[in-house]
């Protein structure tokens, strides 16, 4: 009995000198004052980004007349779906319908022109032939064309082929564009892939094609996260293609060409319009979560778009 | 097979050509060529160029020289965005890498700042007008706590203000790519540098300008080039809050271009001053983007 008192004791003593504070001055003491200082700094610093994004969340699930006092005062506090009911419902630019369309648009083009790039970057790793260097080179330069310089004859053209205000059109449009990263950011894949097993292929007479379509397409797996996780967001979030390739009525608008429509002329509904933000950039924050590493490693490539 | 060797590698190539053709290349030289020619079809030489430069939303440096604030016109406007956005996204960008290196927590506060990379510009001009509203926003909010209260004002509603605040704006949404980019740069740093140094004594600040700074040249010459292409190419964040105005006070080119091919009305729009404004941008940025490209394909 006496033994478990003196142990509580002990524990007892422990605790207080834990959390007496000139302990915890020792303590701090003991790590350096610079670690200290770069991490207030860095906290401080990071408060930047971090609060905006807090406040639009805010925003998003409190009604206007709290966010007009400021969404950081909390006197009145009312937590609200309305928001959200309200940008998916919305008259003339319903999210729930923009939300859907932008799926639509998003997903072959994000899948499509992996394979029509991997084709290609396998012609520029694997054979040599006259003006490769340059054909590459050029074609490589073209992702860094501004979307103004093609928009003009891409209406013209889409208009003509009964593309405009089609989908299919902005998806074709959307893997143009996607073509000469990707096949950048494959040829270097496929150059360190070992040679071998292709020209072992190639001598028990498989066609080039099956070469491509059995050996290589599969080794594509690894440098297919980095391809999705940037050309889905980059096609999800595009806004100039969809407002000029698309007509704007509530039906056909996407994600991004919606949030302008709900804006409007008047003084903007931030309830609404906070909700409708958290809702168009969820997506791109969620595949950039998951594909985090795979995301980065395509940026640091030099993924460069128009 | 011989004939297959020689055919198979452009038939490989053919879809991609086939779709850069149509949707890339062909549009590209029908810009240029709507850029030289009038609305009769006939040949107008840099008629439509030196219209672009008559128009007060593309050049009027007379505020500019005389010290007033804005408009001063497009091209002047992409201009200052360049001067003020670009030294700061690398400082903020350089900064937090650094800062990041040896901080509990820095994989939150990394994902937080790169977020205005991912997120949609639409989205990301949304969240600029919200924190620069009179009433609503943080940044008055911010102003009336350090006790400049008097200086409170919906920020993007004037057209003295509305650029200064996209700019710095713009810098909050773009510094994570350069941080992301100089915080791998950093990685690539052998440990065994620092260490020399830190064995030879050199002190912190001698390390950071002789090894660091030096050793991060590969990833500065990336983010110079692609903030300069982003800078040059800005739109989405300035069309969503004023659409280039209020009174042209945030017009840039890219806006204008749109004004001109899809928004003005009859007779006010016009193919052709939009592509020579198109054509302009494109060259602005070509430079940067062949040395960039060039860069690349050898790396």
């Amino acid at each position: 009995m006496s033994k478990l008192k003196l142990a509580i004791g002990a524990w007892l003593e422990e605790a207080k000198s834990r959390l007496s504070l000139t302990n915890f001055l020792a303590r701090l003491k003991s790590i350096k004052k610079f670690t200290i200082l770069t991490h207030i700094l860095a906290w401080a610093v990071s408060l930047i980004w971090i609060i905006p994004f807090l406040g639009v969340f805010m925003a998003s699930i409190r009604p206007q007349q709290e966010i007009l006092n400021g969404w950081w005062n909390f006197e009145a506090f009312n937590p609200t779906l309305e928001g959200y009911l309200g940008s998916l419902t919305h008259s003339t630019a319903p999210l729930s319908r923009a939300l859907f369309n932008s799926l639509v648009v998003t997903i072959p083009s994000t899948f499509l022109p992996i394979f029509v790039a991997a084709l290609g970057a396998y012609s520029f790793a694997r054979f040599r032939f006259p003006t490769r260097d340059l054909l590459f080179f050029v074609i490589v330069l073209l992702q860094t064309i501004p979307q103004q310089m093609v928009i003009i004859p891409l209406f013209f053209i889409t208009l003509r082929i009964g593309l405009w205000n089609n989908y299919l059109g902005l998806i074709l449009v959307h893997v143009a564009f996607a073509l000469p990263w990707q096949i950048l950011f494959l040829r270097n894949f496929f150059s360190v892939l070992p040679v071998e097993v292709e020209e072992a292929a190639l001598i028990d007479g498989a066609s080039y094609f099956k070469i491509f379509y059995k050996i290589v397409l599969p080794l594509t797996l690894p440098a297919l996260a980095s391809l999705t996780a940037l050309q889905f967001v980059w096609v999800w979030n595009d806004f100039f293609f969809a407002v000029v390739l698309i007509l704007q009525t509530p039906e056909s608008r996407l994600a991004t060409t919606a949030i302008p429509a709900q804006l409007g002329r008047l003084e903007p509904n931030w309830t609404i319009l906070s909700a409708s933000s958290i809702m168009v950039m969820i997506i791109p924050i969620a595949i950039y979560v998951a594909l985090q590493r795979y995301y980065v490693r395509g940026i640091v490539a030099g993924a460069v778009k128009g | 097979m011989g004939l297959t060797r020689k055919i198979a590698p452009f038939l490989f190539l053919l879809p991609s050509l086939l779709l850069l053709t149509i949707f890339v290349l062909f549009p590209v030289a029908n810009t240029l060529y709507l850029s030289l020619i009038n609305k009769n079809g006939e040949f107008a030489g840099i008629e439509n160029y030196a219209q672009v430069f008559a128009h007060r939303d593309f050049w009027s440096p007379q505020n500019f020289i005389e010290g007033k604030p804005p408009p001063y016109g497009a091209l002047i406007h992409n201009g200052i965005w360049v001067l003020i956005h670009l030294p700061l996204s690398l400082f903020f960008g350089l900064l937090l890498a650094v800062l990041l290196r040896d901080i509990k927590g820095s994989a939150i506060i990394r994902s937080a700042v790169f977020l205005g990379v991912v997120i949609p510009m639409i989205v990301g001009g949304v969240l600029l007008r919200f924190i620069y509203e009179e009433d609503a926003g943080i940044v008055n909010a911010f102003l009336r706590f350090i006790g400049l209260g008097h200086l409170t004002r919906t920020w993007t509603a004037f057209p003295d203000t509305i650029l200064i605040a996209l700019i710095l704006g713009s810098v909050w949404i773009w510094t994570g790519f350069s941080m992301i980019v100089y915080s791998a740069g950093l990685e690539g740093i052998p440990v065994e540098l620092f260490e020399a140094a830190k064995i030879d004594g050199a002190s912190r600040m001698q390390t950071f300008w002789r090894i660091t700074i030096p050793m991060l040249k590969p990833a500065t010459i990336i983010v110079v080039t692609m903030t300069l292409l982003w800078e040059l190419k800005i739109f989405d964040i300035v069309w969503v809050i004023q659409g280039g105005g209020p009174a042209g006070g945030s017009m840039v080119m890219a806006v204008l271009m749109y004004l001109f091919a899809f928004v003005y009305p009859f007779p006010r729009a016009d193919y052709h001053i939009a592509s020579a404004i198109a054509t302009m941008l494109t060259i602005l940025t070509f430079g940067f983007a062949a040395y960039l490209v060039n860069r690349m394909v050898k790396g």
